[in-house]
């Protein structure tokens, strides 16, 4: 009876003081999984998914309070890496998903006033006073803070045109 | 030129040819390779027989059909895979068995067996085998009721209606005419403590004769057309020849080693070959497409462990029959076999890795 | 010996399909040569690779061989007036494409008299540098004529940089139905051994050997009899077995050696260039003759009169089925329009689709079966693939939308060569499932590739607003300096410098 006690007292102390020790020198500091997801992300900070700027999503996401598909900017490919990081499932391309959104400029109404040109991140719009403005479509990320600073609604969100190097077959019907 | 409508509008991808098999032909020509091991069972059991079966593979086809509706999926009632369950589930049953035993044996093998793992093609356990262990645990009595053979014609045979009534439990089964199977007398007396030599002298031919007019299911009495039937389906490219050959080596070398150093104790090799459902279970369960690995290395591995575990369950386990035991712990197996045993990709070692360009002078 | 050597070599790689190859009678009836249409639809990209550049504008006269699109990118083609005549349109046309998606093109209207420009031929084309024969085929813009479109000139002058020990001539057009290589060889043996030399020369390499199914025997005899001078060019005649013509799998029949996985022939000190190439290398090095027209199999249960007509490049699938007598309406009438052959080809969805350097064959087929059920693993997609993979596995991984688990069953591996969706009993559409993996897998880092570059521009332009802000205050707080000063020096009422001194401090206290 004794032995026994004895030896399940020992036993606890050693494994307690095994886990004490593992914990001061395992420990981790801060939370290096926002910081990574933050890096994934495009940084362009539009609020698009209603978190204050990417830094705030990546911490919304690595709480799992918000899905890793949350940012249209990035997209399915970065809904993937970031699932993948997180080692989760995350349902992508849902058959009504658009694709990525990037702007556009409907030249007729174009006053040339530049307001778009400084709102946007990733200084993907040309032109200069009074002329007309251009999308570099592969560089709009598709953040959207253009639109609200335009006077005139020239501004539009279009799809990416798919292209014939793009184009890849459709996922067949599932079987019965 | 109006091109538009005149053609497709949505392309279908390539290929556009297609050789021209499809399920339904090959459920057919196991179908047909089955057809005259049963018509012989029926013939050697008479009318009850003819009634479990009709009552087994109606009890499938009908569970298919509900649970096909009850998924909402589209029916694919007739390709065959259904009937083949219940038929393959009727050829493993007691010939006199009861009906219920039939119908019961029928829903478990396609509800529970397949329908409950997505249908066709998604079970990982052979449908008929996991309604025959099923039935085998539950009713053991029932399951192991052999019956001599009385074939249709001769003296005694029950008619068309007596045949019904057995089936359906109204006429008991005459004592006269039960009997034990080959391996389930030799697993008594053994336990008895009796030599399986004078075992087998006291049985004489009667019940291991080649030719089947012995106790047994319409499997294990017909087995020398079934090994014909199986012949066929390799003569076809149905099957391939890794699963039955490994089956039969699985079990005749460790029974041959075994009956060499101790006669007394373990059957040979060619009793546990003709005995059981040993043809049955080579040919036309272990060899199902769905539970079965894929590959010929793999295919190899599970048929000669399906033989060596039903030599091991035989000789030392509990059931005097252990093909459906066997059949369905490597059906468990297989996802892991598949798995290690994967052909070698062109251009790459087996590992995976990009082979070594050996730059030289070309032959 | 000889079929104890062939029985061996068939041994090298497993899988494979016999399909019924409904070559002739398409290929026994005698080649015709269609004339221009009244316009021709020029796509710009015709090859793998970057579309070319267009070089004419609209309303430019143009002459037949006239170089109307410039090579653009290390991987391009260029392209050529298939007849002379009036560009009427630079813009969209219907890509010869499943999809059916736009694809910039140049639209010629004809001028009927069908006249050549200046071409620069050569009359000693072994007394050329092997770079200079690149450079001339690079001018004619002469790619792969078996289906892939790769650039010839570089595959030809050493452009993949390992050095070239065998050449292979690809003839064994192991699609069904298609017979354009098998009529080229049958009436242009002599040009095709011509060109075959030529690629030798250039390519350096040791020897060549000119694989050819033996399904096609007057093939064999006509090139047999036209190889019979040079010592260093073999006809080897191979099992008919598809896929021969994939590259890697002729190689491995051929020299019993395989490419390595993720790499290329040259690896292996060889290069695989198709017959029909052969003769165009001639037709560019000999005459400087561009590629403005090809053979193509017109064939399939629907067509009047199947057979090998010599298109220009341009010309629309529907003119080329009218000029064969059109369609018929028997055998439950046409419903398929396939460009290429009927294991790998395209269908597409109207008649008006350009030929291009690619198409090898138009083809018409009746309705195709429909089917598709579950996956019953039966396995018969595994024994028919020539590579060793597991269809049955990968498209179980795909459906279930683990596109990167797919990857680990050697996806990126596949040929889509159709085996194992051309035997599955339950029609499931395997190869469709395979490009959709590799498509999704392409998307997904053509965007990972996006959003890199997105945070590198979001980066720059916050860093460059910094910059700018700092260097505005320091310049305002210089200038509010050099004023204050000035206000001193001339002393006058400092408000003014004052003001401006204060705004400076507001400044740069933003980028403090």
């Amino acid at each position: 009876m004794l032995a026994a006690i004895l030896s399940l007292t020992i036993l606890g102390a050693v494994l307690g003081a095994v886990l004490g020790v593992a914990n001061r020198f395992f420990q981790v500091e801060g939370n290096p999984l926002v910081e990574e997801i933050e890096a994934l992300m495009p940084g362009s900070n539009c609020g698009q998914c209603g978190f204050p700027g990417c830094a705030g999503a990546a911490a919304a996401i690595a709480a799992g309070q918000a899905s890793p598909a949350c940012c249209p900017p990035g997209g399915r490919s970065l809904a993937v890496t970031i699932a993948q990081r997180l080692g989760v499932s995350v349902d992508v391309g849902g058959a009504d998903d658009p694709g990525p959104l990037v702007a556009d400029i409907d030249e007729s109404i174009c006053i040339g006033c530049t307001r778009c040109i400084r709102a946007c991140p990733t200084d993907a719009i040309l032109g200069g006073p009074k002329q007309i403005h251009n999308v570099l479509r592969d560089s709009c990320s598709g953040c959207a803070q253009c639109i609200d600073h335009c006077p005139t609604a020239a501004m539009v969100m279009q799809p990416v045109p798919i292209t014939l190097q793009q184009w890849f077959w459709p996922k067949p019907a599932s079987q019965g | 030129m109006s091109g538009h409508d005149q053609f497709m509008p949505v392309p279908a991808p390539a290929p556009h040819a297609h050789v021209g098999a499809d399920v339904g032909r090959t459920m057919r020509r196991v179908q047909l390779a089955l057809l005259p091991a049963t018509v012989f069972g029926f013939w050697l059991f008479g009318w009850p027989a003819v009634h479990l079966f009709l009552i087994t593979v109606g009890a499938s086809l009908l569970t298919e059909a509900f649970c096909q509706r009850l998924r909402g999926c589209e029916s694919r009632l007739w390709d065959g895979s259904a009937l083949l369950t219940g038929w393959l589930l009727a050829l493993s049953l007691p010939p006199w068995a009861p009906g219920w035993i039939g119908a019961l044996g029928g829903v478990i093998a396609i509800a529970i067996g397949k329908q409950v793992y997505g249908g066709l093609g998604q079970n990982l356990f052979n449908p008929a085998m996991v309604a025959r262990v099923a039935l085998l645990v539950s009713f053991p009595v029932a399951m192991t009721h052999w019956v001599a053979p009385l074939p249709l014609g001769s003296a005694g045979a029950p008619g068309f209606i007596e045949g019904l009534r057995i089936t359906l439990g109204a006429l008991p089964v005459p004592d006269a005419v039960t009997s034990a199977s080959l391996l389930g007398h030799a697993k008594t007396e053994l336990s008895r403590g009796i030599d399986l030599a004078q075992v087998l002298d006291a049985a004489g031919g009667t019940l291991s004769a080649w030719h089947g007019a012995r106790p047994g299911s319409l499997g294990e009495t017909g087995a020398l057309l079934l090994l014909l039937g199986g012949l066929y389906l390799l003569a076809r490219g149905v099957i391939r020849w890794h699963i039955p050959v490994g089956v039969f080596a699985g079990l005749a070398l460790p029974a041959a080693v075994a009956h060499a150093i101790d006669p007394g104790h373990y059957l040979s090799a060619t009793t546990h070959l003709a005995s059981g459902a040993v043809v049955l279970g080579a040919f036309f369960i272990a060899t199902d497409y769905v539970t079965s690995p894929n590959t010929a290395s793999g295919q190899l591995l599970y048929g000669i462990g399906i033989g060596l575990l039903t030599w091991i369950i035989r000789s030392w386990g509990g059931y005097p029959e252990g093909i459906a035991f066997a059949v369905l712990l490597f059906n468990a197996l297989t996802p892991v076999i598949d798995r290690y045993c994967r052909p070698r990709i062109m251009g790459r070692t087996r590992r995976g890795a990009p082979i070594r360009a050996t730059q030289g002078s070309a032959e | 010996m000889g079929f104890l050597d062939r029985f061996l070599r068939a041994a090298h790689f497993s899988g494979g399909v016999h399909p019924d190859d409904h070559k002739r009678p398409a290929a026994d009836a005698p080649l015709r040569v269609m004339a221009p249409p009244a316009r021709v639809y020029v796509p710009l990209v015709q090859h793998i690779g970057a579309p070319a550049r267009a070089l004419v504008a609209v309303g430019d006269h143009v002459r037949k061989g006239e170089r109307i699109g410039a090579p653009h990118g290390a991987v391009s083609a260029a392209i050529h007036a298939p007849t002379s005549g009036r560009v009427i349109a630079i813009g969209d046309i219907v890509a010869p494409h499943p999809s059916g998606l736009p694809v910039r093109g140049i639209t010629i209207e004809s001028d009927g008299r069908d006249e050549w420009g200046e071409l620069e031929g050569c009359d000693d084309p072994f007394a050329l540098d092997p770079a200079e024969i690149g450079r001339r085929v690079a001018q004619a813009g002469v790619v792969g004529l078996g289906g892939a479109a790769f650039p010839s000139a570089v595959k030809l002058s050493g452009g993949l940089g390992a050095r070239v020990e065998l050449l292979i001539i690809n003839a064994s057009e192991c699609e069904p139905f298609l017979s354009c290589d098998d009529r080229l060889m049958r009436d242009r043996a002599a040009e095709a051994v011509d060109g075959i030399a030529i690629m030798l020369h250039a390519t350096g390499a040791r020897e060549a050997r000119i694989g050819i199914e033996d399904n096609k025997p007057e093939a064999i005899a006509a090139m047999r009899a036209a190889v019979a001078g040079h010592a260093r060019i073999r006809v080897e005649v191979i099992p008919t077995r598809y896929p021969m013509g994939s590259e890697k799998h002729l190689i491995l029949v051929l020299t019993g050696r395989e490419v390595p996985a993720e790499g290329r022939p040259s690896d292996i000190g060889v290069v695989v260039h198709n017959v029909g190439t052969a003769v165009a290398v001639r037709n560019a090095v000999r005459f400087g003759r561009p590629l403005v027209s090809r053979i193509v199999t017109v064939n399939g249960a629907c067509v009047r009169e199947p057979g090998n007509v010599e298109v220009p490049i341009g010309t629309l699938a529907g003119e080329v089925l009218a000029f064969c007598g059109g369609l018929r309406a028997d055998h439950g009438g046409p419903a398929r329009l396939l460009l290429g052959g009927p294991m790998t080809g395209m269908q597409v969805p109207t008649l008006e689709v350009p030929v291009i350097k690619g198409t090898g064959g138009i083809l018409v087929l009746d309705a195709a079966e429909v089917g598709g059920g579950p996956c019953i693993r039966c396995g018969d997609c595994m024994r028919a693939c020539p590579v060793g993979l597991l269809p049955l596995e990968i498209a179980a991984r795909v459906r279930a939308g683990e596109v990167d688990k797919a990857a680990g069953f050697g996806l990126a591996d596949c040929i889509a060569c159709g085996c194992c969706a051309y035997v599955c009993p339950s029609r499931i559409p395997l190869v469709q499932y395979f490009h959709h993996a590799k498509g999704e897998l392409a998307a997904r880092a053509r965007g990972t590739q996006r959003n890199e570059t997105i945070r590198t521009l979001t980066r720059a332009k916050a860093e460059r607003l910094e910059r700018e802000e700092c260097d505005k205050a320091e310049a305002l707080a210089r200038r509010a300096a050099a004023s204050l000063a000035a206000a001193t020096a001339a002393k006058q009422p400092a408000a003014v410098a004052e003001k401006a001194v204060e705004d400076a401090n507001q400044e740069s206290g933003v980028c403090a």
